[in-house]
C-alpha cells in the first residue's frame, strides 16, 4: 500500500511559503520545512491531479506512463502494479497508468502521445509458456526523442514473477535516473504478534516475506552481511541477549557472542570478516570487534559509560557509535581498530542509531526533539542537519544500497509501521508489511548477479 | 506435562525392550494396552525403587526456582536512575542472605527499562540497573560466580501503557533463580 504525500500543487504552494519564510528556512534549496510538509499533507489527495510546472531548481519528478502489459491477467502477479509501486516509492517518478494494453513490439504513436504530455512510456506483455513458466517482456520508450531505450524478456516460474517485475523497475529507474535501482534488494525486519516474534526477509517493497526465525522471545537488531547471504541479530530465546549469525538460505545459524551478561548491537564490517558488537562481559556496555565465525573479542572502546550501536563507515576506516560519556547519548566516531574518539552530534540531548550512507557522506540517525523521536540526516561534509519526517516515534534508520532511500520504523496512528523516505525530497511511503507490530528494519545490499 | 510424556516414553521403551528380551510382557493380550502399561509402570517403580508419590512434589520443585520464600523478586527504579532505592535495600539484602547461605544457588538479574527511547540504548540502560543490583549483592558477600547480570531493555514490559505509573512498573530488575 502506498501513501505518497506528493502533489504538484502542494509543491508550488510550499516553495512560495518557503520563500516567504526564507530567514527561518535552512538551506539547501531543496529542503522543505516542517511547515511546508504540514501544508502538503493538508492539501490532501483531491489536488493530486493538478499538474503545475515548477520553474527553476525544485523537486523534479520524472513523468512516466505505464501501460498495462498485454495478457497481464494470465499472470498471478500484477506486474505493472508492482512496477508502479516501486517507481512511486522511489519518489523520483510521477507515474501515470494506461489501461489500454500495448505490447513491447508495438511502436508507439509518438506524436499522439506527446500531445498528451507524456514523456516516458512503458509497454510489455506476459505470455504463459507451454511448460508453465511465464515470458515477461517490456520496452521503455522516450517519446520526446522518439527513442527505444531498451527492454528485456524474462522467462520465469510463477514464484519469480515479482522478481522479474522488480528487475524491470530497476531497468527503468537506472535508464532514467542514471542511478542503480534497489527494487531487487531485500530487507529484514521483525514483527511481534500476540507474543510471537518473527524475523522476516522480504523484497524491498515489503512483499514476499519469508520468516527466517520464529521465537516466543524478542528478536532485535537484524544486520545484513555485505554478501547478502547472512544476517546477524540478537535473540532473547535464552532469556538474555545473544548474538547469532544466520545463513538465510539454509537456515543454519551459529552463536557468535554469548559471553557473560548481555551481547547485542551486531554490525558487520564492510569486508564481511568481523562484527562490531556491544558486550557487557567486563561490566558496563562496551564495543568489541569479533570474527564473524566467533572467538575471542577485541575491545575497541575504553570508557566507563555506555558505548553501543556501532556502525561502520563503508570504507572500513571508522566506526560511528552511541556513547553517553558526555552525560547523555550522542553519536561519536573512532578509528575502526579503536582509538581517539570524536563527537559527531551536538544538536539536542539525545542522538542515537547512527546509519552511514553507502558513499560515507551522510549520517542518518534518531534525535529526540521535544520528547519526539525523529529521523534526522547530517551532511558529514557541512555538518548541517535536517529532519526528514513528519512522524514522532521514528526508530532504526538504514540506507538503501544506492544511498537514495532510507528505511525506518515509526508509528502511524498508534500502530508500528515501516516507511521509506527519499531524503532529497523528503517524500515518504509506507511499506506493506506483515500483521502485527513491525519494527527493526535493515536494508540488504545489492546482490551479485542482479 | 513433561512427567506424563517421559512416563509414556519410558513405558514405550520398556514395552519394546520387553518384546526384545522375552520379558513376560509378550504374554499380555495385544488389545489390553492399559494393563501392559500398568505393568511397565510397576517395572519402572521396581527398577527405581521409588514410590509414585515422590515424583509429584511440585511445591518442592517450585522452591528450587523461587529464591527466598516470601521475598519480592523485583526491585524498581526511578526515571534515569540506577540507584537502589532505600525501600528496595531490604529486598536486596534478603536475596544476598539467601545466596550466601547456599553457594550452589545461581540467579540471573534481569534489567528492564520503560518503553521510551531506542532499543539498543535501553538494553544498555537495563544492563546498568542489573549491574547495580549485582554490585549490591557482591558488596553484601555474594560470590560473583552466582550472579549473571543481563538486560532485556524495553523488550518485555511488565505493564503496557503510556503513563507514568506504567513506566514506573517497567523500570525494574527481576531476580530469576536458575
Amino acid at each position: 500500500m502506498i501513501n505518497a504525500s506528493n502533489s504538484r500543487f502542494g509543491q508550488v504552494f510550499c516553495k512560495l511559503i518557503c520563500k516567504l519564510l526564507f530567514v527561518s528556512v535552512p538551506r539547501p534549496m531543496l529542503t522543505l520545512t516542517s511547515i511546508c510538509m504540514g501544508s502538503m499533507l493538508l492539501m490532501g489527495q483531491a489536488l493530486a491531479q493538478f499538474r503545475v510546472e515548477v520553474a527553476g531548481v525544485g523537486i523534479t519528478q520524472i513523468p512516466i506512463n505505464l501501460n498495462q502489459f498485454k495478457d497481464e491477467s494470465t499472470s498471478p502477479q500484477k506486474i505493472t502494479q508492482i512496477i508502479q509501486a516501486d517507481l512511486e516509492r522511489s519518489a523520483k517518478f510521477k507515474v501515470s497508468t494506461n489501461a489500454f494494453a500495448m505490447d513491447e513490439s508495438s511502436r508507439p504513436d509518438f506524436n499522439g502521445l506527446r500531445q498528451k504530455s507524456l514523456e516516458n512510456f512503458v509497454t510489455g506483455s506476459v505470455t504463459k509458456l507451454a511448460d508453465g513458466r511465464f515470458d515477461v517482456r517490456f520496452r521503455l520508450w522516450d517519446l520526446i526523442k522518439t527513442q527505444d531505450l531498451g527492454g528485456a524478456s524474462f522467462a520465469v516460474v510463477a514464484p519469480d514473477l515479482r522478481r522479474a517485475a522488480h528487475q524491470i523497475s530497476d531497468f527503468i529507474y537506472e535508464k532514467l535516473t542514471s542511478e542503480k535501482g534497489i527494487f531487487s534488494t531485500r530487507i529484514a525486519y521483525v514483527t511481534k504478534s500476540s507474543n510471537r516474534f518473527n524475523l522476516w526477509i522480504a523484497d524491498a517493497d515489503g512483499e514476499n516475506a519469508q520468516a527466517a526465525l520464529t521465537s516466543p522471545e524478542p528478536i532485535i537488531s537484524p544486520n545484513w552481511a555485505p554478501n547478502g547471504q547472512q544476517l546477524a541479530y540478537v535473540s532473547f530465546e535464552s532469556r538474555k541477549p545473544v548474538v547469532y549469525v544466520h545463513d538465510v538460505s539454509s537456515g543454519k545459524r551459529k552463536i557468535v557472542a554469548n559471553f557473560k551478561g548481555s551481547n547485542s548491537a551486531p554490525s558487520w564490517s564492510p569486508d564481511g570478516q568481523s562484527l562490531a558488537v556491544t558486550l557487557s562481559r567486563e561490566g558496563g556496555s562496551q564495543i568489541y570487534l569479533i570474527a564473524a565465525s566467533g572467538g575471542e573479542p577485541q575491545r575497541l572502546t575504553q570508557s566507563s559509560s555506555i558505548d553501543t550501536e556501532p556502525n561502520f563507515m563503508p570504507d572500513g576506516s571508522a566506526i560511528y557509535f552511541v556513547s553517553d560519556r558526555g552525560g547523555s547519548p550522542q553519536i561519536y566516531r573512532m578509528p575502526a581498530k579503536g582509538g581517539p574518539v570524536a563527537r559527531v552530534t551536538f544538536n539536542g540531548t539525545y542522538n542515537i542509531s547512527p546509519s552511514l550512507s553507502p558513499d560515507g557522506k551522510f549520517l542518518a540517525y534518531i534525535s529526540r526533539q521535544g520528547g519526539q523521536f525523529k529521523l534526522y540526516l547530517m551532511d558529514l561534509t557541512t555538518e548541517r542537519v535536517q529532519a526528514l519526517t513528519e512522524t514522532s516515534a521514528d526508530e532504526k534508520p538504514s540506507f538503501a544500497p544506492n544511498g537514495k532511500l532510507i528505511i525506518y520504523a515509526t508509528q502511524i496512528q498508534g500502530k508500528e509501521a515501516l516507511m521509506t523516505v527519499n531524503w532529497e525530497n523528503k517524500i515518504s511511503a509506507r511499506l506493506s508489511g506483515q500483521a502485527g507490530d513491525i519494527r527493526e528494519p535493515h536494508w540488504g545490499p545489492f546482490l551479485k548477479g542482479n | 506435562m513433561k512427567k506424563v510424556l517421559s512416563g509414556l516414553c519410558l513405558s514405550l521403551v520398556l514395552i519394546l525392550v520387553g518384546c526384545a528380551s522375552g520379558v513376560k510382557l509378550n504374554e499380555v493380550p495385544v488389545e489390553d494396552k492399559s494393563s501392559s502399561l500398568v505393568k511397565a509402570d510397576a517395572a519402572v517403580n521396581a527398577l527405581s525403587g521409588k514410590s509414585a508419590v515422590t515424583s509429584v512434589q511440585t511445591s518442592a520443585l517450585g522452591a528450587m526456582n523461587m529464591g527466598p520464600a516470601g521475598i519480592e523478586k523485583v526491585v524498581y527504579f526511578d526515571y534515569d536512575s540506577y540507584a537502589i532505592k532505600p525501600q528496595a535495600q531490604a529486598t536486596v539484602e534478603s536475596h544476598a542472605k539467601f545466596l550466601s547461605a547456599d553457594k550452589s544457588r545461581k540467579v540471573a538479574l534481569e534489567g528492564h527499562t520503560d518503553d521510551r527511547g531506542g532499543r539498543e540504548y535501553n538494553l544498555a540502560l537495563g544492563q546498568k540497573r542489573s549491574e547495580a543490583v549485582k554490585r549490591s549483592l557482591t558488596l553484601l558477600g555474594v560470590s560473583e560466580a552466582q550472579i549473571e547480570a543481563v538486560s532485556l531493555g524495553k523488550e518485555t514490559p511488565a505493564a503496557s501503557g503510556s503513563d507514568e505509573s506504567t513506566y514506573a512498573k517497567n523500570r525494574r530488575v527481576e531476580f530469576n533463580y536458575k
